[in-house]
């Protein structure tokens, strides 16, 4: 039972329940009329406290193809933030009007601080820093389930900035709870997977290395991710970073016929155009299944899934 | 050697590294309570060369909790009726509540204030502890 749950982090919840909403999601994508009414009534509380397009616009959008209605903001300084309020306060607020709330924000655990003042209202974290993304994972692992068949007993190569990757780092603790996962980490010395993530994997299940070239060809899933220039203290640092791997076609020529190509977006330069046109790039099909995926989420946690016609 | 009369009742805090007696004092809330309270340093240890030890002469529960993380060592003699009846030796808690501060300076817990930080033990031999709210990896005892 989902309903009245918070998601901070994609351990909050039991694989049955994950694959529960990929299911639903599934159906909204089949019949999408018949969820259309379900949320009517019902108002998400959208709190950005940091720029998105895709994650944002994806959330709104899903509320609004269920029925519902949003309120929030994309700026904190238009909101008491600006005067000083705590989060704790500005959500006791804040759950006086809404059913729902979606929370994005610089600080990592804010998600998981703001879940405590709420009583009733189901959170739902967009992002909290360099820490946790969990409902891109639940794009992601859609994504798979679309275009691998499943998310069990595949070979993922996670390429790009491991260290900050909050989307990387929920995505890599989900997969790690399926059958058959092995991992690859490619990354620059710099930027690898934190300790705090691998003491959680089994050290059979992954190995590292900061060559793509040399491993690409093992690869089921290839899950690439921008540098991201507003984690970096030193610009410097960052410009060093930032271009470290390109993936394009003189490379996807080395991978597997079926290997798919994923990207949480927004992308630099770490994947070339040219690969845009290749039927194993399918991070704009993923793009699109975050909608959906935030569909189903939005509906169990608001426990509406059955209202359909 | 200055004598201290026997305790009747109550808490002795033993084998504590020499000079770390007056924080875990501190810790304890020593300074609150009414009862007895003897903190003794520089004790010399055949063992130890040098101990601190602390005598508490009470009847109220003592959290022991922050003893293990201070310092893992001590040995902890529990007195009724004049005669030592438990005696306990510490492990590093499980669990730490409301004692120690997030090290990572992208955590929520640096820029709001929030109180009683649940931290979970994840390296005995590291004096390792996860943060419950950025699961970032902090150690006791550095410098805040």
């Amino acid at each position: 039972m989902l309903k009245g749950r918070h998601l901070i982090e994609p351990g909050d919840f039991q694989i049955e329940e994950i694959e529960s909403i990929m299911q639903l999601a599934d159906n909204i994508i089949t019949n999408p009329k018949g969820y259309s009414l379900v949320c009517k009534g019902k108002l998400l509380a959208s709190l950005f406290y940091e720029p998105s397009t895709r994650t944002r616009f994806s959330f709104e959008a899903a509320m609004l193809r269920l029925g519902g209605e949003i309120i929030g903001f994309d700026d904190p300084n238009n909101s008491s933030v600006s005067k000083g309020e705590s989060l704790g306060d500005t959500i006791r607020t804040i759950e006086c009007y809404s059913d729902i709330a979606v929370i994005r924000h610089p600080r990592e655990g804010t998600a998981r601080l703001v879940s405590k003042f709420a009583k009733e209202m189901p959170i739902i974290n967009a992002g909290d820093g360099g820490h946790e993304h969990p409902t891109q994972t639940l794009t992601d692992l859609l994504t798979i389930r679309k275009y691998k068949g499943g998310c069990d007993n595949h070979v993922v190569g996670v390429c790009g900035d491991l260290l900050f990757g909050r989307t990387i780092h929920s995505l890599v603790k989900t997969l790690n709870r399926y059958e058959g996962i092995t991992f690859i980490f490619i990354s620059p010395k710099e930027l690898k997977m934190p300790e705090n993530i691998l003491h959680q994997l089994n050290p059979d299940s992954y190995r590292e290395t900061t060559n793509l070239d040399d491993v690409i060809g093992e690869l089921d899933i290839l899950y690439m991710s921008r540098v991201q220039r507003e984690r970096f203290v030193s610009e410097e640092e960052y410009l060093r970073l930032k271009d470290y791997y390109i993936l394009d076609k003189k490379k996807m020529r080395k991978a597997k016929e079926d290997m798919i190509v994923m990207h949480p977006l927004p992308r630099v330069n770490e994947i070339a155009i040219e690969v845009d046109d290749d039927p194993r790039a399918v991070y704009f099909k993923q793009a699109k299944c975050g909608m959906y995926v935030r569909m189903a989420l939005i509906a169990k946690l608001l426990g509406v899934e059955d209202n359909n016609d | 050697m200055i004598n201290v009369s026997k305790l009747k009742k109550g808490i002795i805090i033993d084998h504590i590294e020499a000079g770390h007696g007056f924080e875990i004092y501190k810790e304890l809330h020593l300074n609150d309570i009414d009862d007895v309270v003897v903190l003794l340093k520089n004790i010399p240890s055949k063992k130890m060369k040098q101990k601190d030890l602390i005598k508490i002469e009470t009847d109220l529960p003592i959290d022991m909790n922050v003893l293990g993380l201070i310092d893992p060592n001590v040995t902890i003699n529990f007195v009724k009726d004049g005669e030592m009846y438990k005696k306990i030796k510490l492990t590093l808690p499980k669990v730490v509540e409301g004692i120690m501060k997030c090290k990572n300076p992208r955590c929520i817990t640096q820029h709001e204030e929030v109180k009683e930080i649940k931290f979970y033990l994840v390296n005995e031999d590291k004096k390792q502890y996860r943060c419950e709210y950025c699961d970032a990896y902090t150690t006791f005892m550095e410098k805040e």
